[in-house]
């Protein structure tokens, strides 16, 4: 290697760009070289210099207000203010983007909600948790209830009708106990969550794709109810359709 | 998924936790480049208001090279501006031409040259005096701390330029820097 070489990779030396075996050729040069052990001596010092002062400029806070006016927010008053702050800081939290998450969330609180269906709806496939009182009698699921939540759910034998009841669980949706009603359609589990003041109240019944699985929502007697299941779209519509017809018999006899 | 928020939203968002940890980084790039702060505040500001309006170009990786290279254009704009993109490119290449006389000059002290310790604004204005090139080479080296291939690919050289360009402009700021402690 001439010095010429030496004189310039000695700065990928000194950055730590060069391999290994470049390495040791330059290191190899300058042990029998004194101008340029001479060189790395004082280019080693000069970047510990460098290193050691606070040469950066701090963008004066003028400058990052008008940056942080002029990106377009289309978002809501309070998510901005967050996103200020969280911008802001040169040292991103965990902490910080965590509750950068749960104000995306909350600002979605039906989507949660439905979420959150799906999520009991799957933990109740797990082994063992499908109900917690087991009977395809009505009059045994419904007083099971009581006391176990401050509602009454419509429970309703559609056994006869293809959808069989095979029983009842506590579960919690949005922080709350909600009533789940569990029924048979082949293999197929359908989960009818029955809740009060959680989510939103509909006027008429909607259907919806959540992470794969059909939800039907729909209002009744200050009821919302949430059937979320894997059977088709139009064999739960077709639940829906018997389960409304029942309910509104029982209610008239 | 149901979570997302409306596409506009939810770029902004993503752009602002990337993109404006680094402003310190930009605007002291802009400062060492443009030399004066006011245009570097305005360069700055240019840089992210393009970065934004090109993010969907943004393909990951380290989003600080990226954001340098957008600065870096911003700011060769405004040499030409100035009108001063001619002049300046010129003394460059005849600087980098007379690599060789720099060595030359070089040779008569064999053993170590000891810097001593400078002020930060000494320093600062040291780096000021250095011709472009060699500047924005060792500020993205040493202030931006980006690596060579990094620097090769904001400043659209080969790494093997980047490499002499840093080595030329160490030595230049060493010289500079002995001058500074005779002189002081």
């Amino acid at each position: 290697m001439t010095c010429e070489e030496a004189r310039v990779l000695l700065h990928a030396l000194i950055d730590g760009e060069l391999d290994a075996s470049h390495a040791r050729e330059v290191e190899a040069h300058a042990a029998t070289c004194a101008k340029c052990t001479a060189e790395l001596a004082t280019f080693r010092g000069m970047r510990q210099r460098l290193q050691g002062q606070n040469l950066r400029y701090t963008a004066p806070p003028m400058l990052r207000k008008s940056i942080d006016k002029a990106v377009p927010i289309t978002a809501g008053t309070s998510r901005r203010g967050l996103l200020q702050g969280f911008a802001a800081g040169s040292i991103v939290s965990a902490a910080a983007a965590a509750s950068l998450t749960f104000v995306v969330l909350r600002g979605d609180r039906d989507s949660s909600i439905l979420g959150e269906a799906v999520s009991a709806h799957l933990r109740s496939l797990q082994a063992d948790h499908l109900t917690d009182v087991l009977s395809s009698d009505q009059h045994t699921v419904k007083p099971w209830f009581n006391g176990r939540i401050d509602l009454a759910p419509p429970v309703i034998d559609l056994t006869g009708q293809g959808f069989t009841l095979i029983g009842g669980r506590l579960d919690f949706i949005d922080g709350k106990p909600v009533a789940a009603i569990v029924y048979r359609r082949r293999v197929h589990v359908i989960n009818l969550f029955v809740m009060q003041g959680i989510g939103q109240v509909l006027s008429a019944p909607k259907l919806q794709v959540i992470q794969g699985f059909n939800i039907l929502r729909w209002s009744d007697q200050g009821f919302n109810l949430m059937a979320v299941s894997d059977l088709a779209q139009d064999e739960l519509e077709e639940f829906h359709g018997k389960f409304d017809s029942a309910a509104k018999a029982a209610r008239a006899s | 998924m149901a979570f997302e928020a409306s596409g506009g939203g939810d770029k902004a968002q993503r752009f602002r936790a990337a993109a404006l940890p680094y402003l310190d980084e930009v605007y002291s790039l802009a400062r060492y480049l443009l030399r004066n702060s006011s245009d570097a505040e305005d360069a700055a500001q240019e840089c992210y208001l393009r970065a934004f309006r090109h993010f969907e170009t943004f393909r990951g990786g380290p989003i600080k090279p990226w954001l340098l290279a957008i600065l870096r254009n911003v700011c060769r704009a405004e040499y030409a501006r100035r009108g001063a993109a001619a002049l300046q490119s010129e003394s460059l290449d005849a600087a980098e031409d007379c690599v060789e006389g720099l060595w030359t000059q070089s040779e008569a002290s064999p053993e170590a040259s000891v810097l001593g310790r400078l002020d930060g604004e000494t320093v600062q204005r040291l780096i000021d005096g250095l011709p472009d090139q060699f500047r924005e080479t060792l500020v993205l080296r040493e202030i931006n701390d980006l690596s060579y291939r990094e620097i090769a690919d904001v400043t659209g050289a080969p790494v093997g330029t980047v490499m002499s360009r840093l080595a030329r402009a160490r030595t230049m700021l060493r010289d500079a820097w002995i001058a500074e402690e005779r002189g002081s």
